[in-house]
C-alpha cells in the first residue's frame, strides 16, 4: 500500500461514492480547490452529493474556488480518536467558512497552536501532499496583503 | 389535532447507573426494569400492548426476549433524542387509539472495559464502513467520542456570546451536586467545585473532561397510557401536555448554518403551543446534556433565557433541586452517567416523571407542576 511505502500512517480519505468525488481529489492533487456549484439555482454546496440539496436537481458542475476562507470555529485536539494522530497533538480540528459560502472540516497549519488561533481569522488554502495518491486540502493564516 | 393531556406516564423503574455491570446482560437489565415499571404502574405484563426501544436493541428482538407480543412497536432512531421521542410517539399512538399501554425501554450492560479495549485493538486494522465521515472528517483527526463536535460548538458560543469557562463549569457544579444526592448516579456523593472543572484536562480545548458524560451501564423503563386509564391506576399521573419534534437541522454538526442554534427552536414552540402554556410557566427542566454546551444551547433555544444569555443565567441562578429554577435534578447525564443503548437521554424522562409525581425524595423540588423535557 502507498501508506506503507511513503510512511504516512494516518487514515487516508475513504470516499463512499468514489466516482462522484474523484474530480475533487484529482483537483487537490494539482493544488486546486473546486466545489460543487448548481447552476440551476446558483448554489454552492458542501459536501458533494448527486442532487443539489437546495433544488434537488442533478447536473451541477465543479467550479474553482478562491481558496479564501475564515475560521468559523476550531477545537484544539489533545486526545485524538485515532492514535495515529497522537504525534501531532496539539493540533487544530476546524470548521472552515469558505468565501463561496460553504463550510468544510480541515486543519489549520503553519500556525502557532493554540495561541495563533482566533475565531473568524482570515485563512487561505494550502495543499498537503500526504502520499503519491492523496492531497489533503488544509488552511493556513492568510498572508498580510 | 392536539393531544394535550390525552396520555400520561403511570409508572417507571430505574436501575442504578454504573460504569460497568460485569455480571449482567443487557436483556437481563431490560427485563428487570420492565418488571419494575409494570409493578410500579399497578399493571400486569399482559396489559402491555406497545413497545418502544432504541435502535441498538430493536423492538422486535427485545419483545421476543421479554416474551411480549406488542401490537404496536418501534425502534427509535433519533440517537440521543430517542428516549424523549419515545414518549411523544407513545402519547401520539395512544391518543390515536392504536395502542393502550406503551412500554418505553432503554438501557445496556456495556462490555467490560478490558474487552472494549481488546475490540478496539482488533478493529484498528478493520476499517469502518465508508461514509461522508471517512471521506471528509477522519483524515483531519477527529477527537475521541463526540467531544470534537461539541468543542467546536462551545468555541463558537464563547465567540458569539462571550460565554465563559466559569459559566460552563457552574452547570457541572450544580448537576454534580444533584447527582451527589442521587444514589442511582454514577457520581453519587462526589460533588465538584468550579476549580475542579476548570482544572480537569482538556480532551480538546475549550472542552474539559468534566463537561463530558461518563458512558455507563444501566436501564430505565416508563409506561404510558391514556388519561382515562391513568385515573384508575395507583400513581398520580404525569400528564403529557404537549410534544414537539423530533426536529433536525443537521446530522453532521459542522454542516449547520448556525452551529450554536439547535432544533429545539423548532420543537419547543410546538410543544408549548400544544400544552397551552407560556415558557415562564415551566417550573423545572430536564435537558439532554451529553456535554455542557448542548444543554445550555438547548435551554436558550427553548426560550428559558434569551439566546446567548445562558452563561450569565447559570452564573446567577441556583439550578440544583433546591434552586429557583431546577435543571437536571437527578444530576443529568453529566452527573448521573450516560446509560448505553441511548438510555442517557431517557433518564431525563424518568426524572421528570419522578418530580411531577412528587416522588423525588430528598431531591424533590418545591414546585414541579410543569416540567419541560428535551431529548
Amino acid at each position: 500500500m502507498s501508506q506503507e511505502t511513503t510512511g504516512y500512517e494516518k487514515p487516508l480519505p475513504r470516499p463512499p461514492e468514489p466516482e462522484l468525488t474523484a474530480p475533487f481529489w484529482e483537483a487537490a492533487k494539482r493544488h486546486e480547490l473546486i466545489l460543487p456549484h448548481c447552476a440551476q439555482c446558483d448554489n454552492f454546496f458542501w459536501y458533494p452529493r448527486e442532487a443539489c440539496p437546495r433544488c434537488l436537481q442533478s447536473g451541477w458542475s465543479w467550479v474553482t474556488a478562491s481558496g479564501k476562507a475564515r475560521l468559523h470555529t476550531y477545537t484544539v485536539v489533545r486526545q485524538p480518536a485515532n492514535p495515529s494522530f497522537a504525534e501531532d497533538v496539539p493540533y487544530a480540528f476546524a470548521v472552515i467558512q469558505l468565501a463561496e459560502g460553504v463550510r468544510m472540516m480541515s486543519n489549520i497549519v503553519e500556525c502557532d497552536i493554540p495561541d495563533g488561533l482566533e475565531v473568524n481569522m482570515p485563512l487561505e488554502v494550502v495543499f498537503d501532499d500526504i502520499d503519491n495518491d492523496w492531497t489533503l486540502v488544509k488552511f493556513k493564516p492568510a498572508s498580510a496583503n | 389535532m392536539s393531544i394535550r393531556g390525552k396520555a400520561a406516564i403511570v409508572g417507571f423503574y430505574e436501575l442504578p447507573t454504573r460504569k460497568e455491570m460485569p455480571d449482567r446482560t443487557t436483556f437481563g437489565l431490560l427485563a428487570e426494569v420492565t418488571r419494575g415499571a409494570i409493578l410500579d404502574a399497578g399493571l400486569k405484563k399482559d396489559d402491555i400492548d406497545g413497545l418502544i426501544t432504541s435502535e441498538q436493541f430493536n423492538s422486535l428482538t427485545v419483545a421476543e426476549a421479554l416474551g411480549l407480543q406488542p401490537r404496536f412497536n418501534i425502534s427509535m432512531t433519533t440517537h440521543g433524542a430517542s428516549g424523549a421521542t419515545s414518549i411523544a410517539t407513545a402519547a401520539e399512538a395512544i391518543a390515536a387509539g392504536v395502542v393502550d399501554y406503551v412500554l418505553c425501554l432503554f438501557g445496556e450492560s456495556r462490555p467490560r472495559s478490558s474487552s472494549r479495549l481488546r475490540s478496539v485493538a482488533e478493529s484498528r486494522d478493520a476499517l469502518p464502513p465508508r461514509s461522508r465521515t471517512t471521506e471528509w472528517e477522519v483524515p483531519y483527526g477527529p477527537v475521541i467520542a463526540m467531544n470534537g463536535w461539541y468543542g467546536l460548538m462551545k468555541q463558537r458560543h464563547m465567540f458569539e456570546y462571550g460565554t465563559t469557562q466559569e459559566q460552563f463549569a457552574k452547570m457541572v457544579v450544580d448537576q454534580r451536586f444533584n447527582a451527589s444526592k442521587n444514589i442511582n448516579a454514577v457520581w453519587y456523593e462526589e460533588p465538584v467545585t468550579i476549580d475542579d472543572v476548570l482544572n480537569s484536562r482538556f480532551t480538546n480545548d475549550p472542552l474539559h473532561l468534566l463537561e463530558s458524560v461518563m458512558p455507563c451501564s444501566g436501564a430505565h423503563a416508563v409506561i404510558v397510557t391514556s388519561a382515562e386509564r391513568a385515573k384508575s391506576l395507583p400513581n398520580p399521573p404525569a400528564y403529557i401536555l404537549g410534544v414537539g419534534g423530533p426536529a433536525t437541522r443537521h446530522d453532521i454538526i459542522w454542516h449547520d448554518e448556525d452551529m450554536t442554534t439547535t432544533p429545539v427552536v423548532d420543537s419547543a414552540p410546538t410543544a408549548l403551543q400544544m400544552a397551552e402554556i407560556n415558557i415562564n410557566e415551566v417550573d423545572l427542566a430536564q435537558f439532554y446534556d451529553c456535554y455542557t454546551i448542548l444543554a445550555m444551547a438547548c435551554l436558550e433555544d427553548a426560550g428559558i433565557v434569551p439566546k446567548g444569555d445562558i452563561g450569565s443565567f447559570y452564573q446567577d441562578t441556583d439550578t440544583t433541586f433546591n434552586g429557583t429554577f431546577p435543571i437536571n435534578t437527578d444530576g443529568g447525564q453529566i452527573g448521573a452517567g450516560q446509560t448505553g443503548g441511548t438510555g442517557g437521554g431517557f433518564r431525563h424522562v424518568v426524572e421528570a416523571t419522578r418530580q411531577v409525581m412528587g416522588r423525588g425524595g430528598i431531591r424533590q423540588a418545591s414546585k414541579t407542576d410543569i416540567c419541560m423535557v428535551n431529548g
